[in-house]
């Protein structure tokens, strides 16, 4: 009884970060920051429900768990793919002033192609 | 040898996870195929095989993982505040990161792990060099900014893998 309030707890918490993950992709000015929100939110959102969803179901719990594994691996690195992507295909940072840093404008593309 | 055991263990372990049941057919269906997985793969499985299950190393893998949901949960609240908050507090640059990690895997863990915490995202890994994309670039200094971003993941993942 005590697994379901959590699960349910957790489901909401989840269900709260994927709204803010989505609000930062609406408010957010370029592919970059959208992508910060995207990722960071939308993992803590889909671990919560997930994990959520196997404690209210105990009997799915440790496939829910695997999921999650998979989840907190795969996440980052789709996230990687499309920001080198964008890069790649010429999309410039947006920088707030005219000092605003990017080291990664600096490296050849011969070197980026190893 | 070992490092086709530690790779079958992994895929034995995944599959009773997702069939939970100790049915003998289950069983051993699940170790045929993950014998002939482990097979195929274990050379590009791991680099260590059965020595990565030494209890130091996984009291790191504990701590690590503590270390990241603790940096996850962290991270959210402050995308949540920057999303919410109407002024929109962003300030993003991209930065280079010098890690002093010399392992591949341990390198895609620093970089997955680097993503997933406060306001970093990390956009390449050339050498030595992780490009980051810092949505609040408090400052272009070396130093602070491998303080900032890196440190605390640099120290277990040596640990771990090296």
């Amino acid at each position: 009884m005590i697994l379901t309030y959590i699960g349910i707890f957790l489901v909401s918490v989840g269900v709260l970060f994927l709204f803010l993950g989505a609000l930062g992709i609406v408010r957010m000015p370029d592919v970059y920051t959208r992508l910060q929100a995207g990722t960071k939110a939308t993992t803590l959102g889909a671990l919560g429900t997930i994990i959520g969803v196997g404690l209210i179901q105990p009997e799915w719990f440790w496939k829910t768990l695997i999921i999650a594994i998979f989840i907190a691996i795969s996440n980052p690195i789709s996230s990687h793919a499309l920001a080198r992507g964008s890069y790649k295909s010429g999309i410039k940072p947006f920088l707030k002033d005219d000092d605003g840093i990017d080291t990664y404008a600096d490296v050849e593309d011969e070197e980026v192609d190893r | 040898m070992s490092r086709f055991l530690f790779t079958f263990l992994i895929l034995f372990v995944a599959w009773l996870g997702f069939t939970t049941s100790l049915h003998p057919q289950e069983l051993i269906t699940g170790a045929v195929v993950s014998l002939i997985i482990a097979f195929v793969a274990f050379k590009t499985f791991t680099d260590f095989g059965l020595s990565f299950f030494h209890p130091q190393k996984i009291f790191n893998i504990i701590k690590f993982i503590a270390v990241f949901l603790v940096a996850l949960i962290k991270s959210n609240f402050d995308v949540a505040r920057r999303v919410v908050l109407p002024s929109l507090p962003i300030n993003p640059g991209i930065v280079t990161y010098k890690t002093e990690l010399k392992s591949d895997t341990a390198k895609v863990f620093l970089a997955n792990a680097i993503t997933l915490t406060p306001g970093t995202l990390s956009i390449d890994v050339i050498g030595d060099e992780l490009f980051i994309h810092w949505i609040d670039v408090i400052s272009t200094d070396p130093e602070v900014i491998f303080n900032e971003i890196g440190a605390d993941f640099e120290k277990i993942l040596k640990e771990i893998f090296e």
